[in-house]
């Protein structure tokens, strides 16, 4: 179950107790300060005497630094400090890339702050540190800078060219790797091409993964605390832990003199998964300085400059056999880096690589992928990472390939799809998928949705030519979670591992704190955790505290990603739990004066077998300890616990999604008519955090399908700068959602959780764009561009083609919204 | 997202704020609900040395009956536009086209009068006044004028107010249903609190099974609000029918020039104003 070699308990599948609190729906306990904001958030740390840090960023995507005179900013009011790239270049090192897929991948390396060469807009140029944010941002005006500009990389295709102009001076090409994988090669398939010689049917498409931002609630934000040569850091971050092991090889400040706390934190994404170049460099200047430093970024900045996600142009071959049986796929990637390798930025399409035969039984595969540099800011993880990818393309060409048939598209993943009685399977990609029910999830969701008078209707509406046509759409999907074993993660040249940690501290009044590596941001660990314990020790829920995010209160850790945390987190808290109650039996059995194996633990209670009224509840061993007047010779007066949890595969959540979608012809606007999903996501610990968890992902996975897209201009400027055009969806542009469940336990965790935080996010993207094209391929479309713009699905109807490209179709037009550029012109009007 | 420095000052009385405005110097702004004027001046965009602030004067909010017109207070808030009685009465479709403004915050500060002074092409105010006809109060230094809205909207963000001056009122015309009028404001967005693609602001005024005037305004089909003349005209003494409301509409786009962005180019928008007119006509017509 574990690699941990630990004499102390016996590594053996563990116990869970009965059930009482797992499975109930509690109210987080963590929600009524997060809502109120009666809490800790890094912007409201105020320290004595703490400056302010402001970034001025670059307005050209590629181009040599000429000229940079900072010397007016530094005399403006109450600034303290003026820093360009050249005054740090010699300490900055690079930001981390810790997952080199490939031996020969290119880094060309990432200055925090740039020093003679910008690579995409918003690069941090210089910094004014001053005593007010005011007055550092005012200072910013004074900085004269002049850029020689170079010939700016954006398209992919382009770039790989030969002959493409290059982002880096220092590579020979854009491209910085080229990812393998071989189905025929790794011996968990046959010869693709073969495969493809001898099919029937074949199907190719490219499917465009339009760039995304995380956009999470809370900005990004940064305080560091020097004193004398030990740091605090506190930073709106998911990877409290990874941080700190990043940020002193980064900057050389030993790992045992950096704290680095994440206190409460609003959101993620996978967005806060970095190592950012503002971390880094608020500790270089409170180094330099000796005083606190703070910087939070504006949501300009952070739409701007904080890592996006996707990006991704697929080429997709799908080899079947007349009758339908799935004979081979080939996949070919362009995977946008973006002008740099930020922490995990080459990995996420690699990960992806395993998930693109999805559920189904195919015998050969093949997947390629570049990593391309672009004049972009860099890409990275955001929910799913890589698995939405995969998924959305296998799930899209697999209704083409149905089309191409003439068989239905469920009809086709049905003879094609793992069976119940086949788990565990290992997929052509070589994964090991351990559990689950494919049909069954499938017709729970043909109910939920109501299919059948969905169809009828569909079908009425195409008779009547009614204006709104119907479309129904479906996602049957796997994704590998509960990142992940260590050794896989070593084998795909990963920089860490995947284990995760938990400790458990009784306290003299019996209160129990639990502590965590993993790290919440919204997740509501809180809870879950303490039910788990609840549970395991027989204590009160709220007898329960969950500590987290704080590098000297929580030393071990592997952070939050991936939906690892209940998976790994998890099960390392019930390990803990597990160890406590084995040394609690010892010191139960000598006050009980009974044998440790005539004790038996439950609810919370040690008593005697056979005995009675002989018994002690843990909570009273914990004050026992802590009086320690009376324990037994030869063991260590304590109770606590740590334990570490390293799984042995990965968790594969599936479940079947289901979109029925209304589009207006004569618009093109496209409207979700009903969503039915029914996912496995293993063990439900709370159901209320698992539904919230779904409806949350839905709403980002739908909004890629539907609503965001960033946008560059032929210059490299994000248009899509503010939310006025990166559209995120709010309730009102969501329907409700109906949602069940499947229980198939994990059997890679005694908990049985499989992890649900990227589920509804991977899932629901192509069962959206399938649901569009089916309502409206009997006018001839049969590729849609995501996000489906009423415009494009018009154009798209009346025109033919995908509905085109929005940057190409206003590069030569204003290429801003009029109301931006109203905004942006506002005070040019002739009212005063 | 941090305004460069200004100086501040809150006058409460219209002739305060005029003479504030004419201390102020070249770089005055006159601060309404700042829903259009602050985000500018954070992002800097937009850095005036001084800021006018009217949300003191009190004597340019609310609504109040003149005759057969209602005059409305240029400092009146979206959000009070959405409870006043008169103009649930008597404006129909300004209220319609409020309520698809933003959202309840930004509604609760927004004024009506700024809406209007910012002229945003994509706004959904302009539109409507101007296919109301309605008329601009206008205060300056030499006194009080007023400018029908035909004139009011010039250009892109520019209209008729002249430095130093205030919007301090608008009148409009009571259209009521008891008269015959129905009304329509037809937004089309890609998201439910967004700012118009395109939208169409219709009244229609029927008597006996017929129509005997339609006003028609079209929102973000032009640097400014536009009439659609020619299907306003071809609606006069038509049956009311599907069929002559959608033959009309089938001239909504004429003389328009939208603009090319990211939600829309211009062919689309203008296929989107005769649909959406089509839409909105019907409804106002009942059909
Ligand atoms: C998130 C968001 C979404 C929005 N969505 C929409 C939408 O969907 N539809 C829509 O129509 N609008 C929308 N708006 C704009 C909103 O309606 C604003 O309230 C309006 O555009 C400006 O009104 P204001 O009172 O806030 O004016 P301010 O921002 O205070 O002023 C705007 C301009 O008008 C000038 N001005 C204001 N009052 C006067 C006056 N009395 N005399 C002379 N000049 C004056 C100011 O100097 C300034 O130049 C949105 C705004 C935001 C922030």
């Amino acid at each position: 179950m574990t690699a941990v070699e630990d004499p102390a308990v016996p590594d053996t599948p563990v116990d869970l107790a009965p059930a009482k609190e797992i499975g109930q729906a509690r109210l987080r306990k963590e929600d009524a300060r997060l809502i109120t904001g009666e809490t800790q958030w890094t912007d409201n740390i105020v320290l004595p005497g703490m400056l302010h840090m402001a970034m001025l960023r670059s307005p050209v995507a590629h181009g040599r630094i000429t000229h940079l005179d900072v010397s007016a900013a530094k005399d403006r009011p109450n600034v303290v400090a003026v820093f360009t790239g050249a005054d740090l270049a010699e300490e900055q090192g690079s930001l981390p890339c810790a997952w080199p897929v490939t031996p020969d991948m290119v880094n060309p390396g990432h200055p925090s702050i740039a020093v003679d060469q910008v690579n995409h807009v918003g690069e941090a140029v210089a910094i004014v540190v001053a005593r007010t944010r005011t007055a550092a941002a005012d200072a910013l005006e004074a900085i004269d800078v002049d850029y020689e500009p170079l010939p700016v990389v954006l398209d992919m295709e382009e770039a790989v060219k030969d002959g493409s102009p290059l982002v880096h001076d220092s590579t020979s090409s854009n491209t910085s790797y080229h990812f393998v994988f071989d189905a025929g090669e790794a011996g968990t398939g046959g010869d693709t091409d073969q495969a493809f010689a001898d099919a029937e049917v074949t199907v190719s498409r490219r499917f465009v993964q339009q760039r995304l931002i995380p956009a999470f609630m809370e900005p990004r934000s940064v305080v560091v605390q020097p004193t004398r040569d030990n740091y605090t850091m506190w930073s709106a971050t998911q990877i409290p832990h990874i941080l700190r092991v990043m940020a002193a090889s980064v900057t050389g400040i030993p790992e045992h003199k950096l704290r680095v706390i994440a206190p409460d934190v609003g959101g993620g994404f996978g967005g806060k998964l970095q190592v950012n170049p503002e971390e880094i460099l608020a500790l270089l200047v409170a180094r330099r300085l000796g005083k606190p430093i703070k910087w939070t970024e504006t949501r300009g900045e952070s739409l701007m400059t904080a890592h996006h996600g996707r990006d991704q142009v697929q080429f997709v071959d799908i080899a079947a056999d007349r009758d339908g049986t799935v004979r081979g796929l080939r996949v070919r990637l362009l995977a946008s880096m973006g002008a740099y390798l930020r922490l995990i930025t080459p990995g996420v399409p690699a990960l992806g690589a395993f998930m693109f035969p999805g559920i189904y039984k195919f015998p050969a595969y093949r997947f390629e992928c570049d990593g391309v540099f672009t004049n972009m800011v860099p890409t990275d993880a955001y929910r799913g990472a890589g698995r939405p990818e995969a998924t959305f393309a296998i799930e899209r060409i697999m209704d083409e390939l149905a089309v191409e048939l003439g068989m239905d598209p469920l009809e086709l993943r049905r003879k094609n799809w793992i069976n119940a009685d086949e788990f565990p399977f290992t997929t052509v990609a070589g994964l090991e998928y351990d559990s689950g029910d494919y049909a069954q999830a499938t017709s729970q969701a043909l109910e939920l949705l109501g299919y059948d008078e969905l169809r009828a209707e569909q079908q009425r509406r195409r008779e009547s030519n009614d204006p709104v046509q119907l479309g129904i759409g479906f996602s049957t999907f796997t994704e590998m979670c509960g990142l992940a074993p260590s050794r896989v993660l070593g084998s795909l040249s990963f920089g860490a591992g995947g284990w995760e940690s938990a400790s458990i501290r009784m306290l003299p009044t019996g209160k129990v704190e639990v502590v965590t590596g993993s790290t919440p941001h919204g997740q509501g660990h809180e809870t879950a955790w303490s039910q788990i314990v609840a549970d395991q020790l027989g204590v009160p829920f709220e007898d329960v505290e969950v500590l987290h995010g704080d590098t000297a209160i929580s030393s071990r850790g592997l952070d939050t990603y991936g939906s690892r945390s209940l998976v790994v987190g998890g099960t390392a808290v019930v390990k803990a739990a597990e160890k406590v109650v084995q040394k609690a039996r010892a010191i139960a059995a000598h006050l009980l004066e009974a044998s440790e194996d005539d004790l038996e633990f439950t609810d919370g209670k040690f008593s005697v077998k056979g005995t009675p009224g002989a018994s002690i509840g843990i909570q009273e061993v914990a004050l026992a300890v802590f009086a320690a007047h009376d324990y037994p010779e030869g063991i260590e007066p304590s109770i606590d616990s740590e334990a570490t949890f390293d799984p042995e595969n990965f968790s594969f959540p599936h479940g079947t999604h289901i979109c029925a979608m209304e589009i207006d012809t004569e618009t093109g606007f496209a409207k979700i008519r009903k969503y039915a999903c029914v996912d496995d996501v293993g063990t439900i610990v709370n159901p209320l955090i698992v539904e919230g968890q779904v409806h949350g992902g839905l709403a980002q996975g739908i909004a890629q399908a539907m609503f965001e897209e960033a946008i560059y201009d032929a210059e490299g400027n994000l248009t899509t700068g503010s939310f006025v055009d990166y559209l995120i969806p709010s309730a009102a542009d969501l329907p409700h959602f109906d949602t069940g469940n499947t229980v198939h336990e994990a059997t890679s965790n005694p908990l049985g959780a499989k992890g649900v935080g990227e589920a509804g996010c991977i899932a629901s993207t192509p069962a959206v764009v399938n649901a569009a094209i089916d309502a409206v391929r009997h006018l001839g479309v049969s590729e849609l561009r995501m996000p489906l713009t009423p415009e494009r699905v018009w154009r798209a109807i009346h025109e033919g083609g995908d509905g085109g490209d929005r940057a190409a179709a206003t590069s030569n037009a204003q290429g801003v919204t009029s109301s931006e550029a109203a905004t942006a012109s506002a005070t040019e009007g002739d009212q005063q | 997202m941090i305004p460069a420095a200004f100086a501040y000052s809150r006058p409460t009385t219209v002739e305060e704020a005029l003479q504030a405005i004419a201390d102020g110097g070249d770089d005055v702004k006159v601060l309404a609900g700042g829903q259009s004027l602050i985000p500018v001046m954070r992002l800097r965009l937009a850095a005036p040395e001084v800021v006018v602030d009217l949300t003191r004067v009190e004597g340019l909010r609310g609504v109040r009956e003149e005759g057969d017109q209602l005059v409305v207070g240029a400092m009146t808030t979206h959000a009070d536009v959405l409870t006043d009685p008169l103009l649930a009465q008597y404006a129909q479709l300004l209220v319609q086209a409020t309520e698809t403004v933003a959202d309840r915050q930004v509604r609760r500060r927004g004024t009506f009068g700024g809406a209007l002074a910012h002229a945003d092409p994509a706004g959904d105010l302009p539109a409507v006044a101007l296919a109301l006809d309605a008329e601009f109060v206008i205060a300056g230094p030499a006194g009080r004028r007023t400018v029908p809205a035909s004139e009011f909207f010039v250009d892109y963000l520019t209209t008729a107010l002249e430095e130093g001056e205030l919007l301090v009122e608008i009148r409009l015309p009571k259209l009521a249903a008891a008269d015959g009028w129905g009304v329509r404001y037809e937004k089309f967005t890609r998201v439910a609190q967004a700012w118009s693609i395109v939208a169409v602001a219709a009244a229609v005024r029927r008597e006996g099974g017929r129509i005997t005037e339609a006003r028609i305004g079209l929102t973000n089909m032009g640097p400014t609000p536009l009439r659609a003349s020619a299907t306003e005209a071809a609606l006069v003494g038509v049956d009311v029918s599907l069929e002559t409301v959608t033959a009309a509409a089938a001239q909504a786009a004429e003389g328009t020039s939208p603009s090319n962005d990211l939600n829309a180019q211009a062919d689309y928008r203008q296929h989107l104003a005769q649909v959406l007119t089509r839409r909105a006509l019907a409804a106002a017509a009942g059909l």
